[in-house]
């Protein structure tokens, strides 16, 4: 198909299994909103406009414990918004989806304008102590299918996942190939485990279990314990620690031209990787040494990688549409 | 093969739509590459908008155009944008109501009565379809076969035949040795 990045996130969610949706619309995120507006109904999931995107993350995490997969899209003035109620979804680790596609801010900025403000802000935005998943997208392609992979890690780590466009990539219109046969991870049937913590599944409301949901620090039983450091301690870790000790299985990236003759690397993500290709490519042409390493994912960081880089390399380039945010990770 | 078309008009005109049908033309039905991007103001009906399409035969990483092949104009205010950024030898496909006073040198110009044409099918939302076809029909961009199932496939329901009627006239109308054209340089 020939068609639009934020189409092809929207194609993307149905595919994964997502059937509900809640959102307010914005540029340039809104043709998500539009497409699942119309899919939805056809899937037999649930399409809702908010009063706002406080209220649209609450549906998308009062949902996910109704049993649906679900969603919302936004951009940096609709995630500012939605930053606590971000924070009751990890501390509640609750499986949702939040897309960012993001323009050119602070505040309302320019609205048709892309950037890569939010890099920092889906890391750090909510307050608290957590680890984040995030992913990149660099084309149409990847709007389906790393999606349909944050569906995936949504539900196989229990948290909040953030697909980061921008507003090029969510714009651009190319081809790509929509396999309907995709890899997905359902959901379990209600199981006796604990709620919480390591290793617990998650619940869905109305099977006849005693749930209690809180944003207060809570034990496997979701039971409020607001005293005690070792519950508090405890479930810090694992908040970080799901994600910590996974990140080999969960970051992604790509290599370019980086081998041991490699002098210079540039880092990149999302839609400036391809103009960062572009120009490693120029650079080869003149027979300059310069490789490119593409994040898929920003967050978390492959750091066995970026740990086991060619000693080739003299420098590295992290070309941002930003002011410099994630060249703070490899100074 | 590597070319940067940029489309530009007013919003309401169906100038996105225009870039959309010869990217799906290139991609679907060609085989070929391509990525289309738009700007336009916060506003869609009435405010200015412009389309780029690049078509290749390779993988394209940057998707912004350096220097246009070809200009398709329908607003007064693209053409003067962007007039000058075409690149020499490059066409300019423009609406005939469209003053053109000072046109760059090195470029082939022509006018393409698209709103008249349009008006005598009855419809003058149909201009676009004419300025398509008398592109495919100068330019050779994408084949007519192809942007034929591009169109059926990309128009509201029920108004293919009335499109593709459209963009007949289109070709038709390039395709006259009578056609007004003005060399430059």
């Amino acid at each position: 198909m020939f068609l639009q990045g934020n189409e092809a996130c929207a194609l993307g969610a149905i595919a994964a299994g997502c059937r509900f949706y809640a959102g307010y619309p914005i540029t340039p995120s809104s043709e998500i909103m539009e497409r699942m507006a119309v899919e939805l109904p056809k899937a037999d999931g649930t399409f809702i406009q908010m009063e706002d995107e406080i209220g649209s993350i609450g549906a998308v995490i009062g949902a996910a414990w109704t049993g649906a997969k679900s969603m919302t899209a936004t951009s940096g003035p609709g995630l500012s918004l939605m930053l606590e109620n971000i924070g009751y979804g990890i501390m509640t680790e609750t499986p949702c989806v939040i897309v960012d596609v993001q323009r050119a801010g602070p505040s309302t900025g320019q609205a048709t304008k892309v950037a890569s403000g939010d890099v920092m802000q889906v890391r750090w935005g909510t307050h608290g102590d957590y680890e984040i998943i995030a992913f990149s997208p660099w084309s149409v392609q990847e709007m389906y299918e790393l999606t349909i992979k944050a569906f995936n890690l949504a539900e196989t780590y229990r948290t909040p996942v953030f697909l980061l466009s921008d507003e090029a990539v969510g714009h651009l219109r190319e081809k790509a190939e929509l396999s309907k046969d995709v890899e997905i991870i359902k959901r379990s049937p209600k199981s006796d485990k604990p709620f919480f913590g390591p290793g617990a599944l998650m619940p869905t409301l109305g099977q006849g279990k005693k749930l209690s949901i809180t944003g207060s620090t809570h034990d496997e039983w979701g039971i409020r314990k607001t005293q005690s450091p070792e519950i508090q301690a405890k479930f810090t870790t694992h908040f970080c620690d799901k994600i910590r000790l996974n990140a080999d299985r969960i970051t992604e990236y790509e290599e370019y031209y980086l081998d041991g003759q490699t002098t210079v690397l540039v880092i990149a993500y999302g839609f400036t990787a391809r103009s960062a290709l572009r120009a490693v490519e120029l650079a080869r042409e003149k027979g300059g040494k310069a490789g490119l390493l593409r994040l898929k994912t920003v967050w978390p960081m492959p750091e066995n990688k970026l740990k086991s880089l060619p000693t080739s390399i003299s420098k590295i380039i992290v070309p941002e549409m930003n002011q410099g945010q994630v060249i703070r990770e490899f100074r | 093969m590597y070319k940067e078309i940029r489309f530009t008009g007013f919003g309401g005109q169906g100038i996105i739509l225009v870039g959309h049908i010869v990217g799906d033309a290139a991609t679907i039905h060609e085989n070929k590459q391509a990525t289309l991007t738009q700007s336009y103001g916060p506003e869609s009906r009435g405010g200015a908008c412009s389309a780029q399409l690049i078509i290749s035969d390779k993988p394209i990483n940057y998707p912004h155009l350096t220097s246009p092949d070809i200009l398709f104009a329908m607003s007064p205010e693209g053409y003067h944008k962007y007039k000058n950024e075409v690149k020499p030898g490059g066409i300019i496909l423009v609406e005939e109501n469209i003053p053109v006073n000072n046109p760059p040198r090195g470029i082939k110009l022509v006018h393409i009565p698209a709103t008249r044409l349009a008006e005598g099918l009855g419809k003058k939302i149909v201009a676009n379809m004419i300025m398509l076809g008398a592109l495919a029909a100068i330019t050779k961009i994408v084949g007519q076969a192809a942007l034929r199932k591009a169109i059926a496939a990309s128009v509201p329901r029920g108004t293919d035949e009335f499109n593709l009627k459209a963009f007949e006239t289109g070709i038709d109308y390039a395709l006259k040795p009578q056609m007004h054209t003005d060399k430059h340089g």
